[in-house]
């Protein structure tokens, strides 16, 4: 019982994918423009992380070990490709808004570092736990620095208005709309990194 | 002309890595020393633009004709891993010099979101197959510039005096944050 809480909760913090292990920065940076986003993000990578840890825990045994990393490919990819049709079937919005970067999660390092690390090795529950906990970090990770630079370049977090930056003459708010550019995500990101270094250090 | 505004936009506009956000891994993680990301850009610009021609004619001449275009994110990361391999099996006998140089960097490029990026940028934007190279090259320039310029910065940051905490990543971050706040200064050229 123990292993598994143990397996849930070191994504969030401890062994959090973006804030320590650093994987998976390319999404990270590019749809956290806002806390939807990034929690849409978070969660789309979480079942493929899910699903292919579970297949991959399954198929390990079957799977010579020099043709092994292709083969995991393969497997994510066509996760990923589920996940890309059914989001463009149901959440079309959301979609339109992540682009590019829902193919792209075959190649987040995140998904084909834990089959490699944990499915590969693991049995199958164990594995769909893992996949479950990391997930909810990277989802964590996301969200959090999607609704600070939210906060702070749009003056909104999930899309509600928070009326804490003053108004010019037309009532629009005046905020750090640097934040929701490129440039925002790296500092925002960094500084996030360096106050989980610090928690992580006591 | 129009081939000039492409590489214009990709070098400067949107930079692939400061304001699209790919290939941020390898921005990051080897960006310690000029001289491994002048080898990692020689490597990606390689594999780019081989990648985005290889999968442009798959699908254009495969996918596409047989109503296939589900299977791109499969097909396009399949044939960009076995590019990698072959290209460092190629490099392996033909040029050993060469080799020598991109060698170590090859295998990192599979997982470099840039390739399969600007693959999938290429068939989004419907560009004829010589938009395509000239898209890819203008791309993978941008990644070099990006990439040697911030390497450049952060040799000079080892030998400053960070607050503890930033040292090491969160500092190189904060320094990605203020290039890319530079780049955007090119926003009007395009």
């Amino acid at each position: 019982m123990n292993s598994i809480v143990q397996n849930l909760t070191k994504g969030l913090i401890k062994e959090n994918p973006v804030f320590v292990l650093l994987l998976g920065l390319c999404p990270t940076l590019g749809v956290t423009t806002s806390a939807i986003n990034g929690l849409g993000m978070g969660l789309a990578t979480t079942f493929v992380l899910m699903m292919s840890n579970m297949s991959i825990s399954m198929v390990k045994n079957f799977i010579p070990d020099k043709v092994r990393i292709p083969a995991f490919i393969v497997i994510i990819a066509s996760f990923v490709t589920v996940v890309d049709l059914l989001m463009q079937g149901y959440l079309q919005a959301l979609h339109g808004q992540l682009g590019l970067f829902i193919p792209l999660i075959v190649v987040n390092c995140i998904v084909l570092g834990r089959a490699e690390a944990f499915a590969s090795k693991n049995n199958i529950f164990d594995s769909i736990i893992d996949g479950l906990g990391m997930g909810l970090g990277f989802s964590l990770a996301l969200t959090i620095l999607g609704g600070i630079r939210e906060i702070l370049g749009s003056g909104a977090i999930f899309g509600i208005p928070l009326h804490i930056f003053p108004v010019d003459d037309k009532g629009n708010p005046i905020t750090m709309i640097v934040f929701v550019l490129a440039p925002g995500a790296f500092i925002v990101l960094g500084y996030l990194i360096a106050i989980t270094k610090k928690i992580n250090s006591k | 002309m129009e081939y000039v505004l492409i590489i214009i936009g990709a070098v400067f506009v949107n930079n692939i890595v400061l304001a699209q956000f790919l290939g941020v891994c390898p921005f990051l993680g080897v960006s310690g020393k000029v001289s491994t990301s002048v080898g990692m850009s020689g490597a990606v610009m390689f594999v780019l633009v081989i990648a985005t021609m290889v999968t442009w004619l798959i699908q254009n001449y495969i996918l596409n004709p047989f109503g296939l275009g589900f299977l791109q994110t499969i097909t396009f990361i399949l044939v960009i891993a076995s590019l990698v391999q072959m290209v460092e099996i190629i490099l392996k006998k033909i040029s050993p010099p060469l080799y020598q140089a991109l060698g170590i960097f090859l295998p990192l490029i599979t997982t470099n979101c840039a390739v399969l990026g600007v693959a999938i940028l290429t068939i989004q934007k419907d560009f004829s197959l010589m938009e395509g190279v000239v898209f890819a090259v203008g791309n993978s320039i941008g990644f070099g510039l990006a990439m040697i310029l911030f390497s450049g910065i952060r040799e000079h940051l080892e030998l400053m005096e960070v607050p503890k905490g930033m040292a090491g990543v969160p500092a190189a971050l904060i320094v990605g944050g203020i290039l890319a706040l530079a780049f955007m200064g090119f926003t009007g050229l395009a």
